[in-house]
Protein backbone atom coordinates (compact mmCIF):
# COMPACT_ATOMS: atom_id res chain seq x y z
CA UNK A 1 0.00 0.00 0.00
CA UNK A 2 1.34 3.44 -0.91
CA UNK A 3 0.56 5.97 1.81
CA UNK A 4 1.06 9.71 1.66
CA UNK A 5 1.09 11.63 4.95
CA UNK A 6 0.67 15.41 4.94
CA UNK A 7 2.64 17.12 7.71
CA UNK A 8 3.07 20.71 8.89
CA UNK A 9 5.79 22.51 10.80
CA UNK A 10 4.25 24.45 13.68
CA UNK A 11 5.35 26.36 16.79
CA UNK A 12 5.48 23.84 19.60
CA UNK A 13 2.93 25.04 22.15
CA UNK A 14 4.39 22.88 24.89
CA UNK A 15 7.81 24.49 24.38
CA UNK A 16 6.66 28.09 23.84
CA UNK A 17 4.35 30.53 25.46
CA UNK A 18 2.52 31.99 22.48
CA UNK A 19 2.31 35.73 23.06
CA UNK A 20 1.54 38.87 21.08
CA UNK A 21 4.42 40.95 19.73
CA UNK A 22 5.04 44.54 20.84
CA UNK A 23 2.77 45.99 18.16
CA UNK A 24 0.00 43.64 19.26
CA UNK A 25 -0.86 42.52 15.73
CA UNK A 26 1.08 39.29 15.41
CA UNK A 27 2.47 36.64 17.69
CA UNK A 28 6.00 37.10 18.92
CA UNK A 29 7.95 34.96 16.46
CA UNK A 30 11.41 35.49 17.95
CA UNK A 31 12.91 32.36 19.47
CA UNK A 32 9.91 30.15 18.76
CA UNK A 33 10.68 26.46 18.95
CA UNK A 34 9.09 24.58 16.05
CA UNK A 35 8.23 20.93 15.66
CA UNK A 36 5.94 18.67 13.68
CA UNK A 37 2.23 19.18 14.34
CA UNK A 38 1.26 16.71 17.07
CA UNK A 39 -1.63 15.17 15.08
CA UNK A 40 0.60 14.63 12.01
CA UNK A 41 3.10 12.68 14.04
CA UNK A 42 0.38 10.20 14.99
CA UNK A 43 -0.58 10.00 11.30
CA UNK A 44 2.99 9.12 10.29
CA UNK A 45 3.21 6.46 12.99
CA UNK A 46 -0.09 4.96 11.82
CA UNK A 47 1.12 4.85 8.21
CA UNK A 48 4.32 3.09 9.29
CA UNK A 49 2.36 0.52 11.29
CA UNK A 50 0.04 -0.20 8.34
CA UNK A 51 2.96 -0.65 5.96
CA UNK A 52 4.67 -2.91 8.50
CA UNK A 53 1.64 -5.18 8.34
CA UNK A 54 0.67 -5.15 4.67
CA UNK A 55 3.79 -3.85 2.89
CA UNK A 56 4.23 -0.77 0.74
CA UNK A 57 5.78 2.63 1.29
CA UNK A 58 5.23 5.84 3.21
CA UNK A 59 5.87 9.30 1.75
CA UNK A 60 5.69 12.44 3.87
CA UNK A 61 4.83 15.74 2.24
CA UNK A 62 4.67 19.31 3.46
CA UNK A 63 3.67 22.67 2.05
CA UNK A 64 6.02 25.18 3.63
CA UNK A 65 9.29 27.02 3.43
CA UNK A 66 12.81 25.55 3.43
CA UNK A 67 12.67 25.07 7.17
CA UNK A 68 9.88 22.54 6.79
CA UNK A 69 12.55 20.20 5.51
CA UNK A 70 13.65 19.54 9.09
CA UNK A 71 10.15 18.28 9.90
CA UNK A 72 10.14 16.00 6.85
CA UNK A 73 13.52 14.65 7.91
CA UNK A 74 12.27 14.01 11.42
CA UNK A 75 9.38 11.95 10.05
CA UNK A 76 11.75 10.13 7.69
CA UNK A 77 13.89 9.29 10.69
CA UNK A 78 10.77 7.62 12.12
CA UNK A 79 10.75 5.40 9.06
CA UNK A 80 9.04 7.21 6.18
CA UNK A 81 10.71 6.28 2.89
CA UNK A 82 10.45 9.57 1.06
CA UNK A 83 9.91 13.24 1.69
CA UNK A 84 8.54 15.88 -0.67
CA UNK A 85 8.57 19.61 -0.02
CA UNK A 86 6.08 21.85 -1.80
CA UNK A 87 7.44 25.34 -1.63
CA UNK A 88 6.80 28.56 -3.54
CA UNK A 89 6.37 32.22 -2.66
CA UNK A 90 2.95 31.92 -4.27
CA UNK A 91 1.84 29.50 -1.52
CA UNK A 92 2.74 31.78 1.37
CA UNK A 93 -0.38 33.93 1.59
CA UNK A 94 -2.86 31.23 0.69
CA UNK A 95 -5.66 29.76 2.82
CA UNK A 96 -6.59 26.18 3.74
CA UNK A 97 -8.24 25.64 0.42
CA UNK A 98 -5.10 26.78 -1.39
CA UNK A 99 -2.97 24.36 0.66
CA UNK A 100 -5.37 21.55 -0.25
CA UNK A 101 -5.13 22.54 -3.94
CA UNK A 102 -1.33 22.41 -3.80
CA UNK A 103 -1.43 18.99 -2.13
CA UNK A 104 -3.96 17.78 -4.69
CA UNK A 105 -1.57 18.70 -7.51
CA UNK A 106 1.20 16.71 -5.82
CA UNK A 107 -1.09 13.74 -5.17
CA UNK A 108 -1.91 13.65 -8.88
CA UNK A 109 1.80 13.11 -9.61
CA UNK A 110 1.93 10.00 -7.44
CA UNK A 111 -0.12 6.86 -7.05
CA UNK A 112 -1.37 6.66 -3.49
CA UNK A 113 -3.93 4.28 -2.00
CA UNK A 114 -4.29 6.16 1.24
CA UNK A 115 -3.67 9.76 2.25
CA UNK A 116 -3.44 10.74 5.90
CA UNK A 117 -3.46 14.18 7.49
CA UNK A 118 -3.59 15.25 11.11
CA UNK A 119 -7.09 16.07 12.36
CA UNK A 120 -5.96 19.67 12.80
CA UNK A 121 -2.87 21.81 13.30
CA UNK A 122 -1.83 24.97 15.15
CA UNK A 123 -4.68 27.07 13.74
CA UNK A 124 -7.29 24.51 14.82
CA UNK A 125 -8.93 24.72 11.41
CA UNK A 126 -9.28 20.97 10.75
CA UNK A 127 -9.88 21.64 7.08
CA UNK A 128 -7.17 20.43 4.70
CA UNK A 129 -7.96 16.69 4.75
CA UNK A 130 -11.65 17.10 4.00
CA UNK A 131 -10.95 19.63 1.26
CA UNK A 132 -8.30 17.43 -0.35
CA UNK A 133 -10.68 14.45 -0.42
CA UNK A 134 -13.39 16.57 -2.05
CA UNK A 135 -10.94 17.87 -4.67
CA UNK A 136 -9.86 14.29 -5.40
CA UNK A 137 -13.46 13.11 -5.33
CA UNK A 138 -12.65 10.27 -2.93
CA UNK A 139 -14.24 9.39 0.42
CA UNK A 140 -13.09 11.09 3.62
CA UNK A 141 -13.30 10.43 7.33
CA UNK A 142 -12.16 12.80 10.07
CA UNK A 143 -10.99 12.19 13.64
CA UNK A 144 -9.98 8.62 12.85
CA UNK A 145 -8.73 6.66 15.86
CA UNK A 146 -8.56 3.09 14.52
CA UNK A 147 -7.67 1.69 11.09
CA UNK A 148 -7.89 -1.95 10.05
CA UNK A 149 -6.95 -3.01 6.53
CA UNK A 150 -9.43 -5.37 4.89
CA UNK A 151 -8.38 -6.05 1.27
CA UNK A 152 -8.99 -2.92 -0.79
CA UNK A 153 -11.16 -1.49 1.96
CA UNK A 154 -10.47 -0.12 5.40
CA UNK A 155 -12.50 -0.52 8.55
CA UNK A 156 -12.08 2.69 10.48
CA UNK A 157 -13.31 4.21 13.73
CA UNK A 158 -14.07 7.91 14.15
CA UNK A 159 -13.93 9.48 17.56
CA UNK A 160 -17.24 11.13 18.44
CA UNK A 161 -18.62 12.53 21.69
CA UNK A 162 -18.23 10.87 25.06
CA UNK A 163 -15.40 8.59 23.96
CA UNK A 164 -17.77 6.69 21.66
CA UNK A 165 -16.64 5.49 18.27
CA UNK A 166 -18.38 5.65 14.91
CA UNK A 167 -17.33 2.69 12.74
CA UNK A 168 -17.25 2.81 8.95
CA UNK A 169 -16.10 0.77 6.02
CA UNK A 170 -14.35 3.02 3.51
CA UNK A 171 -12.98 2.20 0.08
CA UNK A 172 -9.58 3.24 -1.16
CA UNK A 173 -8.22 5.53 -2.34
CA UNK A 174 -9.42 7.75 0.48
CA UNK A 175 -8.29 10.53 2.80
CA UNK A 176 -8.37 10.12 6.58
CA UNK A 177 -7.62 12.76 9.20
CA UNK A 178 -6.00 11.24 12.26
CA UNK A 179 -6.85 11.96 15.88
CA UNK A 180 -4.24 11.90 18.65
CA UNK A 181 -4.09 8.75 20.76
CA UNK A 182 -4.58 6.37 17.80
CA UNK A 183 -1.14 4.87 18.55
CA UNK A 184 2.03 5.61 20.47
CA UNK A 185 4.40 7.41 18.09
CA UNK A 186 7.91 5.99 18.18
CA UNK A 187 10.75 7.97 19.61
CA UNK A 188 13.21 9.59 17.23
CA UNK A 189 16.77 9.94 18.44
CA UNK A 190 19.60 12.10 17.15
CA UNK A 191 21.04 8.99 15.50
CA UNK A 192 17.91 8.44 13.45
CA UNK A 193 17.92 12.05 12.30
CA UNK A 194 21.59 11.80 11.33
CA UNK A 195 20.90 8.75 9.18
CA UNK A 196 18.53 10.68 6.94
CA UNK A 197 20.41 13.99 7.10
CA UNK A 198 21.77 13.69 3.59
CA UNK A 199 18.82 12.06 1.86
CA UNK A 200 17.67 14.32 -0.91
CA UNK A 201 14.23 15.84 -0.49
CA UNK A 202 12.79 16.96 -3.81
CA UNK A 203 11.16 20.40 -3.80
CA UNK A 204 8.34 21.33 -6.12
CA UNK A 205 6.99 24.81 -6.78
CA UNK A 206 3.86 26.17 -8.42
CA UNK A 207 5.21 25.70 -11.96
CA UNK A 208 6.30 22.09 -11.33
CA UNK A 209 2.89 21.30 -9.94
CA UNK A 210 0.90 23.25 -12.52
CA UNK A 211 -0.81 25.27 -9.78
CA UNK A 212 -1.93 28.67 -11.05
CA UNK A 213 -2.44 31.86 -9.08
CA UNK A 214 -6.23 31.44 -8.99
CA UNK A 215 -5.93 28.07 -7.22
CA UNK A 216 -4.03 29.62 -4.34
CA UNK A 217 -5.83 32.98 -4.17
CA UNK A 218 -7.02 33.25 -0.56
CA UNK A 219 -10.68 33.93 0.13
CA UNK A 220 -10.06 33.65 3.85
CA UNK A 221 -7.41 35.91 5.35
CA UNK A 222 -6.16 36.54 8.85
CA UNK A 223 -6.11 40.28 9.51
CA UNK A 224 -4.28 40.21 12.84
CA UNK A 225 -3.84 38.45 16.15
CA UNK A 226 -5.18 39.98 19.36
CA UNK A 227 -6.05 39.19 22.95
CA UNK A 228 -9.75 39.57 23.57
CA UNK A 229 -10.92 41.40 26.66
CA UNK A 230 -12.69 38.63 28.53
CA UNK A 231 -13.50 40.49 31.70
CA UNK A 232 -11.86 39.83 34.99
CA UNK A 233 -10.93 36.19 34.83
CA UNK A 234 -9.64 34.33 37.85
CA UNK A 235 -8.71 35.92 41.13
CA UNK A 236 -5.01 35.12 41.31
CA UNK A 237 -4.00 34.18 44.85
CA UNK A 238 -0.98 36.22 45.94
CA UNK A 239 1.57 35.80 48.69
CA UNK A 240 4.10 33.13 49.57
CA UNK A 241 3.16 29.50 49.09
CA UNK A 242 1.98 29.07 52.68
CA UNK A 243 -0.31 32.09 52.42
CA UNK A 244 -1.66 30.94 49.07
CA UNK A 245 -2.36 27.46 50.43
CA UNK A 246 -4.09 28.90 53.48
CA UNK A 247 -6.37 31.05 51.31
CA UNK A 248 -7.02 28.18 48.93
CA UNK A 249 -7.96 25.79 51.75
CA UNK A 250 -10.46 28.34 53.11
CA UNK A 251 -12.00 28.69 49.66
CA UNK A 252 -12.12 24.94 49.13
CA UNK A 253 -13.83 24.48 52.49
CA UNK A 254 -16.40 27.13 51.65
CA UNK A 255 -17.17 25.62 48.26
CA UNK A 256 -17.45 22.03 49.45
CA UNK A 257 -14.11 20.97 48.00
CA UNK A 258 -12.84 19.25 51.16
CA UNK A 259 -14.53 16.28 52.70
CA UNK B 1 -26.79 39.18 1.04
CA UNK B 2 -27.09 35.47 0.26
CA UNK B 3 -29.45 33.24 2.20
CA UNK B 4 -28.16 31.85 5.46
CA UNK B 5 -28.84 28.22 6.42
CA UNK B 6 -28.12 26.47 9.70
CA UNK B 7 -27.64 22.72 9.75
CA UNK B 8 -29.63 21.43 12.74
CA UNK B 9 -28.16 18.65 14.89
CA UNK B 10 -30.74 16.41 16.53
CA UNK B 11 -30.93 12.96 18.05
CA UNK B 12 -34.03 10.91 18.90
CA UNK B 13 -36.20 13.97 18.35
CA UNK B 14 -34.16 16.17 20.68
CA UNK B 15 -32.69 19.30 19.12
CA UNK B 16 -29.08 20.08 20.03
CA UNK B 17 -28.33 23.30 21.94
CA UNK B 18 -26.31 24.55 18.98
CA UNK B 19 -29.48 24.98 16.86
CA UNK B 20 -30.37 28.26 18.56
CA UNK B 21 -26.72 29.30 18.80
CA UNK B 22 -26.47 29.08 15.01
CA UNK B 23 -29.63 31.21 14.73
CA UNK B 24 -27.91 33.84 16.87
CA UNK B 25 -24.74 33.62 14.76
CA UNK B 26 -26.78 34.04 11.57
CA UNK B 27 -28.27 37.27 12.92
CA UNK B 28 -24.81 38.54 13.75
CA UNK B 29 -23.85 37.99 10.11
CA UNK B 30 -26.95 39.77 8.82
CA UNK B 31 -29.18 41.45 11.39
CA UNK B 32 -31.98 41.82 8.86
CA UNK B 33 -31.99 38.22 7.72
CA UNK B 34 -34.41 35.51 8.69
CA UNK B 35 -32.12 32.52 8.59
CA UNK B 36 -33.30 29.14 7.33
CA UNK B 37 -32.72 25.72 8.83
CA UNK B 38 -31.98 22.34 7.30
CA UNK B 39 -33.23 19.26 9.12
CA UNK B 40 -32.14 15.91 7.74
CA UNK B 41 -33.06 12.47 9.03
CA UNK B 42 -35.82 9.90 9.04
CA UNK B 43 -38.77 8.72 11.07
CA UNK B 44 -41.49 10.44 13.08
CA UNK B 45 -39.13 12.39 15.27
CA UNK B 46 -38.04 14.42 12.23
CA UNK B 47 -41.35 16.28 12.11
CA UNK B 48 -41.13 17.12 15.79
CA UNK B 49 -37.69 18.64 15.20
CA UNK B 50 -38.92 20.64 12.19
CA UNK B 51 -41.97 21.91 14.08
CA UNK B 52 -39.76 23.08 16.91
CA UNK B 53 -37.45 24.93 14.54
CA UNK B 54 -40.14 27.04 12.83
CA UNK B 55 -40.16 29.26 15.91
CA UNK B 56 -36.54 30.22 15.30
CA UNK B 57 -36.06 29.97 11.53
CA UNK B 58 -37.87 31.36 8.47
CA UNK B 59 -37.93 28.29 6.30
CA UNK B 60 -37.18 24.89 7.74
CA UNK B 61 -36.03 22.64 4.94
CA UNK B 62 -36.95 19.11 5.84
CA UNK B 63 -35.25 16.22 4.10
CA UNK B 64 -36.63 12.84 5.13
CA UNK B 65 -34.55 9.97 3.83
CA UNK B 66 -34.32 6.43 5.18
CA UNK B 67 -30.71 6.17 4.03
CA UNK B 68 -29.78 8.91 6.50
CA UNK B 69 -31.21 7.43 9.68
CA UNK B 70 -27.72 7.85 11.09
CA UNK B 71 -26.23 11.28 10.20
CA UNK B 72 -23.49 10.19 7.82
CA UNK B 73 -21.40 13.15 6.69
CA UNK B 74 -20.51 11.72 3.28
CA UNK B 75 -24.17 11.31 2.34
CA UNK B 76 -25.35 14.56 3.86
CA UNK B 77 -22.66 16.45 1.96
CA UNK B 78 -23.97 15.07 -1.33
CA UNK B 79 -27.51 15.88 -0.35
CA UNK B 80 -26.68 19.48 0.56
CA UNK B 81 -24.87 20.03 -2.73
CA UNK B 82 -27.98 18.77 -4.49
CA UNK B 83 -30.49 21.00 -2.71
CA UNK B 84 -28.76 24.25 -1.74
CA UNK B 85 -28.34 27.46 -3.75
CA UNK B 86 -24.65 27.76 -4.68
CA UNK B 87 -23.94 31.10 -3.04
CA UNK B 88 -25.54 30.27 0.33
CA UNK B 89 -23.94 30.94 3.68
CA UNK B 90 -24.03 27.63 5.57
CA UNK B 91 -23.53 27.31 9.29
CA UNK B 92 -22.61 24.12 11.14
CA UNK B 93 -21.64 23.41 14.72
CA UNK B 94 -17.90 22.80 15.11
CA UNK B 95 -18.18 19.25 16.41
CA UNK B 96 -17.48 15.83 14.96
CA UNK B 97 -20.18 15.86 12.28
CA UNK B 98 -19.39 19.41 11.17
CA UNK B 99 -15.68 18.59 11.04
CA UNK B 100 -16.42 15.55 8.87
CA UNK B 101 -18.83 17.27 6.54
CA UNK B 102 -18.08 20.94 6.14
CA UNK B 103 -14.55 21.31 4.66
CA UNK B 104 -15.38 19.03 1.72
CA UNK B 105 -18.76 20.69 1.29
CA UNK B 106 -17.08 24.06 0.80
CA UNK B 107 -15.02 22.58 -2.04
CA UNK B 108 -18.05 20.97 -3.67
CA UNK B 109 -20.03 24.23 -3.41
CA UNK B 110 -16.99 26.29 -4.45
CA UNK B 111 -17.49 28.41 -1.34
CA UNK B 112 -15.08 29.94 1.16
CA UNK B 113 -14.53 27.95 4.36
CA UNK B 114 -13.89 29.11 7.92
CA UNK B 115 -13.97 26.75 10.87
CA UNK B 116 -14.35 27.07 14.62
CA UNK B 117 -15.65 30.63 14.48
CA UNK B 118 -16.08 32.08 17.98
CA UNK B 119 -17.57 35.46 17.06
CA UNK B 120 -18.96 37.41 14.13
CA UNK B 121 -18.13 41.11 14.03
CA UNK B 122 -20.29 41.82 11.02
CA UNK B 123 -20.28 41.99 7.25
CA UNK B 124 -18.91 44.56 4.84
CA UNK B 125 -20.71 43.74 1.61
CA UNK B 126 -19.89 40.10 0.94
CA UNK B 127 -16.85 40.19 3.24
CA UNK B 128 -17.54 38.60 6.61
CA UNK B 129 -15.52 39.71 9.62
CA UNK B 130 -15.01 36.82 11.99
CA UNK B 131 -13.06 35.92 15.11
CA UNK B 132 -11.20 32.63 15.61
CA UNK B 133 -8.67 31.34 18.08
CA UNK B 134 -5.31 29.77 17.36
CA UNK B 135 -2.64 27.90 19.30
CA UNK B 136 -5.09 26.19 21.62
CA UNK B 137 -6.81 29.46 22.54
CA UNK B 138 -3.63 31.33 23.50
CA UNK B 139 -4.44 34.11 21.00
CA UNK B 140 -7.43 35.24 18.97
CA UNK B 141 -7.39 36.31 15.33
CA UNK B 142 -9.58 38.57 13.19
CA UNK B 143 -10.36 36.79 9.95
CA UNK B 144 -11.99 38.10 6.79
CA UNK B 145 -13.93 35.78 4.55
CA UNK B 146 -14.92 36.60 0.97
CA UNK B 147 -18.41 35.10 0.83
CA UNK B 148 -19.26 36.44 -2.64
CA UNK B 149 -19.41 32.85 -3.94
CA UNK B 150 -20.95 31.55 -0.73
CA UNK B 151 -19.41 30.44 2.54
CA UNK B 152 -19.39 27.34 4.72
CA UNK B 153 -18.59 27.93 8.37
CA UNK B 154 -18.43 25.87 11.54
CA UNK B 155 -19.26 27.75 14.72
CA UNK B 156 -17.85 26.83 18.12
CA UNK B 157 -20.53 25.30 20.39
CA UNK B 158 -21.21 27.55 23.35
CA UNK B 159 -19.56 30.62 21.81
CA UNK B 160 -22.81 32.27 20.67
CA UNK B 161 -25.58 32.99 23.17
CA UNK B 162 -28.65 31.04 22.01
CA UNK B 163 -31.31 33.10 20.23
CA UNK B 164 -34.33 32.37 22.41
CA UNK B 165 -36.61 34.99 20.82
CA UNK B 166 -38.67 32.30 19.04
CA UNK B 167 -40.52 34.88 16.96
CA UNK B 168 -39.58 33.70 13.47
CA UNK B 169 -42.97 32.19 12.69
CA UNK B 170 -41.44 30.08 9.96
CA UNK B 171 -42.73 27.18 7.93
CA UNK B 172 -41.60 23.69 7.05
CA UNK B 173 -40.66 23.17 3.41
CA UNK B 174 -40.36 19.53 2.39
CA UNK B 175 -37.30 19.11 0.17
CA UNK B 176 -37.16 15.32 0.44
CA UNK B 177 -37.89 14.83 -3.27
CA UNK B 178 -34.81 16.88 -4.26
CA UNK B 179 -32.29 14.79 -2.33
CA UNK B 180 -30.96 13.17 -5.50
CA UNK B 181 -28.29 10.50 -5.76
CA UNK B 182 -26.71 9.77 -2.37
CA UNK B 183 -24.43 6.85 -3.28
CA UNK B 184 -21.11 7.08 -1.40
CA UNK B 185 -18.00 4.95 -0.91
CA UNK B 186 -18.10 4.99 2.86
CA UNK B 187 -20.53 2.84 4.78
CA UNK B 188 -21.62 3.48 8.36
CA UNK B 189 -21.45 0.25 10.37
CA UNK B 190 -22.18 0.90 14.04
CA UNK B 191 -21.45 2.95 17.13
CA UNK B 192 -19.08 1.37 19.62
CA UNK B 193 -19.82 2.72 23.09
CA UNK B 194 -16.98 3.82 25.36
CA UNK B 195 -15.85 1.37 28.02
CA UNK B 196 -16.80 2.20 31.59
CA UNK B 197 -13.86 3.04 33.82
CA UNK B 198 -12.83 2.16 37.35
CA UNK B 199 -14.36 5.39 38.66
CA UNK B 200 -17.33 7.29 37.29
CA UNK B 201 -16.06 10.88 37.22
CA UNK B 202 -19.44 12.10 35.99
CA UNK B 203 -20.69 11.50 39.54
CA UNK B 204 -17.74 13.06 41.38
CA UNK B 205 -18.36 16.18 43.45
CA UNK B 206 -14.73 17.18 43.62
CA UNK B 207 -12.19 16.55 40.87
CA UNK B 208 -8.43 16.95 40.85
CA UNK B 209 -7.78 17.11 37.12
CA UNK B 210 -4.32 16.99 35.64
CA UNK B 211 -3.10 17.98 32.22
CA UNK B 212 0.11 17.90 30.25
CA UNK B 213 1.73 19.97 33.02
CA UNK B 214 2.06 16.73 35.01
CA UNK B 215 5.00 16.06 32.66
CA UNK B 216 5.59 12.43 33.58
CA UNK B 217 3.52 9.35 34.33
CA UNK B 218 5.25 8.88 37.69
CA UNK B 219 4.12 12.32 38.80
CA UNK B 220 0.47 11.23 38.68
CA UNK B 221 1.01 10.06 42.23
CA UNK B 222 0.93 13.65 43.50
CA UNK B 223 -2.51 14.11 41.97
CA UNK B 224 -3.81 10.90 43.53
CA UNK B 225 -2.33 11.90 46.89
CA UNK B 226 -4.06 15.27 46.77
CA UNK B 227 -7.33 13.69 45.67
CA UNK B 228 -7.14 11.26 48.57
CA UNK B 229 -6.55 14.05 51.07
CA UNK B 230 -9.44 16.06 49.66
CA UNK B 231 -11.86 13.17 49.21
CA UNK B 232 -11.82 13.83 45.48
CA UNK B 233 -11.40 11.76 42.32
CA UNK B 234 -8.70 12.20 39.70
CA UNK B 235 -9.64 13.20 36.16
CA UNK B 236 -7.47 14.49 33.34
CA UNK B 237 -7.18 16.20 29.98
CA UNK B 238 -6.78 14.41 26.70
CA UNK B 239 -2.97 14.28 26.35
CA UNK B 240 -2.80 12.17 29.53
CA UNK B 241 -5.12 9.62 27.94
CA UNK B 242 -3.33 9.80 24.57
CA UNK B 243 -0.13 8.92 26.42
CA UNK B 244 -1.99 5.96 27.98
CA UNK B 245 -1.17 7.19 31.49
CA UNK B 246 -4.84 7.14 32.54
CA UNK B 247 -7.87 5.39 31.02
CA UNK B 248 -10.20 7.22 28.62
CA UNK B 249 -13.01 7.09 31.20
CA UNK B 250 -11.09 9.70 33.24
CA UNK B 251 -10.86 12.21 30.37
CA UNK B 252 -12.90 15.40 30.73
CA UNK B 253 -14.00 17.09 27.54
CA UNK B 254 -16.04 16.98 24.37
CA UNK B 255 -14.50 13.69 23.31
CA UNK B 256 -14.43 12.39 26.88
CA UNK B 257 -16.76 12.71 29.85
CA UNK B 258 -19.07 15.54 30.80
CA UNK B 259 -18.59 16.21 34.51
CA UNK B 260 -20.69 18.29 36.93
CA UNK B 261 -18.60 18.63 40.09
CA UNK B 262 -18.94 21.30 42.78
CA UNK B 263 -15.21 21.97 42.72
CA UNK B 264 -12.77 21.43 39.84
CA UNK B 265 -9.02 21.75 40.32
CA UNK B 266 -7.39 22.15 36.92
CA UNK B 267 -3.69 21.41 37.37
CA UNK B 268 -1.37 21.96 34.42
CA UNK B 269 -4.30 22.29 32.04
CA UNK B 270 -4.26 25.12 29.48
CA UNK B 271 -8.05 25.41 29.19
CA UNK B 272 -8.81 24.44 25.58
CA UNK B 273 -12.48 24.71 24.59
CA UNK B 274 -12.65 20.95 24.02
CA UNK B 275 -11.59 20.39 27.61
CA UNK B 276 -13.79 23.10 29.13
CA UNK B 277 -16.72 21.83 27.03
CA UNK B 278 -16.86 18.80 29.32
CA UNK B 279 -17.30 20.83 32.51
CA UNK B 280 -20.93 21.66 33.26
CA UNK B 281 -22.99 22.94 36.17
CA UNK B 282 -20.82 26.00 36.83
CA UNK B 283 -18.40 24.50 39.38
CA UNK B 284 -15.90 26.48 41.42
CA UNK B 285 -12.79 26.19 39.23
CA UNK B 286 -9.30 26.50 40.68
CA UNK B 287 -6.51 26.67 38.10
CA UNK B 288 -2.94 25.83 39.00
CA UNK B 289 -0.64 26.66 36.13
CA UNK B 290 2.90 27.95 35.86
CA UNK B 291 2.06 30.19 32.90
CA UNK B 292 0.22 33.33 34.11
CA UNK B 293 -1.10 33.82 30.57
CA UNK B 294 -2.66 30.36 30.26
CA UNK B 295 -6.24 30.67 28.89
CA UNK B 296 -7.54 28.63 31.85
CA UNK B 297 -7.12 31.73 34.05
CA UNK B 298 -9.80 33.48 32.00
CA UNK B 299 -12.42 30.90 32.93
CA UNK B 300 -11.30 29.85 36.40
CA UNK B 301 -12.64 31.44 39.60
CA UNK B 302 -9.34 31.30 41.41
CA UNK B 303 -5.82 30.92 40.08
CA UNK B 304 -2.48 29.88 41.48
CA UNK B 305 0.55 30.67 39.33
CA UNK B 306 3.04 28.01 40.31
CA UNK B 307 4.67 24.76 39.30
CA UNK B 308 2.08 22.11 40.10
CA UNK B 309 4.82 19.58 40.81
CA UNK B 310 5.89 21.71 43.79
CA UNK B 311 2.53 23.14 44.74
CA UNK B 312 0.33 20.02 44.85
CA UNK B 313 2.46 18.07 47.38
CA UNK B 314 2.56 21.11 49.69
CA UNK B 315 -1.19 21.56 49.40
CA UNK B 316 -1.70 17.86 50.14
CA UNK B 317 0.49 18.11 53.23
CA UNK B 318 -1.41 21.10 54.61
CA UNK B 319 -4.77 19.45 54.00
CA UNK B 320 -3.62 16.29 55.73
CA UNK B 321 -2.65 18.39 58.77
CA UNK B 322 -6.18 19.77 59.12
C1 LIG C 1 -11.77 16.85 18.09
C2 LIG C 1 -10.99 17.11 19.33
C3 LIG C 1 -11.50 16.68 20.53
C4 LIG C 1 -10.79 16.92 21.71
N1 LIG C 1 -11.34 16.49 22.88
C5 LIG C 1 -10.70 16.78 24.04
C6 LIG C 1 -11.26 16.37 25.30
O1 LIG C 1 -12.31 15.72 25.36
N2 LIG C 1 -10.60 16.71 26.43
C7 LIG C 1 -9.42 17.40 26.42
O2 LIG C 1 -8.86 17.68 27.50
N3 LIG C 1 -8.86 17.77 25.26
C8 LIG C 1 -9.47 17.46 24.07
N4 LIG C 1 -8.87 17.83 22.88
C9 LIG C 1 -7.51 18.38 22.90
C10 LIG C 1 -7.48 19.85 23.23
O3 LIG C 1 -7.61 20.59 22.05
C11 LIG C 1 -6.14 20.22 23.89
O4 LIG C 1 -5.08 19.84 23.05
C12 LIG C 1 -5.95 19.58 25.26
O5 LIG C 1 -7.09 19.80 26.06
C13 LIG C 1 -4.74 20.15 25.94
O6 LIG C 1 -4.53 19.49 27.16
P1 LIG C 1 -3.71 20.21 28.32
O7 LIG C 1 -4.38 21.45 28.72
O8 LIG C 1 -3.47 19.17 29.36
O9 LIG C 1 -2.30 20.44 27.61
P2 LIG C 1 -1.62 21.79 27.12
O10 LIG C 1 -2.53 22.58 26.27
O11 LIG C 1 -0.30 21.40 26.58
O12 LIG C 1 -1.43 22.62 28.46
C14 LIG C 1 -0.56 22.25 29.47
C15 LIG C 1 -0.59 23.38 30.49
O13 LIG C 1 0.20 23.01 31.59
C16 LIG C 1 0.97 24.11 32.01
N5 LIG C 1 2.13 23.53 32.68
C17 LIG C 1 3.17 22.86 32.13
N6 LIG C 1 4.00 22.42 33.08
C18 LIG C 1 3.48 22.81 34.27
C19 LIG C 1 3.86 22.65 35.62
N7 LIG C 1 4.98 21.97 35.96
N8 LIG C 1 3.09 23.19 36.58
C20 LIG C 1 1.96 23.88 36.28
N9 LIG C 1 1.55 24.05 35.00
C21 LIG C 1 2.29 23.52 34.02
C22 LIG C 1 1.27 24.88 30.77
O14 LIG C 1 1.52 26.24 31.09
C23 LIG C 1 -0.02 24.69 29.96
O15 LIG C 1 -0.94 25.73 30.22
C24 LIG C 1 -9.56 17.59 21.68
C25 LIG C 1 -9.05 18.02 20.46
C26 LIG C 1 -9.73 17.76 19.30
C27 LIG C 1 -9.17 18.22 18.00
Amino acid sequence: MEILVCVKRVPDTSENEIELNGAGNDIDRDDLVYSVNEWDNYAVEEALQIVDKVGGGVTVISVGDDESEEVLRREMAMGADKGILLSDDAFEETDGRGIAAVLKAAVDKGNYDLILTGAQADDGAAQVGGMLAAMMDVPFASLVNTIEVDGDKLKIGREIEGGNQEMHEISMPCVLSIQTGINEPRYVGIRGIRKVASVEIPTMGAADLGVDAAAVAARVKRADYFLPDLGEGAEILEGDTDEIIEKLIELLKAKGGLK
Amino acid sequence: MAQIFSYILHKDGVVDDTALELAAAAKKIDAGATPNAIVVGSGDSLDAVCNEMVASYGEVWKVANDAITYPDAEMIRKLLVNILPADSILLFAHEHLGMDLAPGLSVKMDSAFVSDVVDVEGADGATLKLVRQEFGGAVSAHVTCDASQGAVMTMRPGAFAADESKGAGGQVVDKSAEAGDLAVNRKFLEIVEAEAGDVDITKSEVLVSCGRGIEDEENLEIAFDLAKAMGADVSCSRPIVDAKWLPKARQVGTSGQTVKPKVYLACGISGSFQHMGGIKGNPFIVAINKNPKAPIFQVADVGVVDDMLDFLPELTEKIEEL
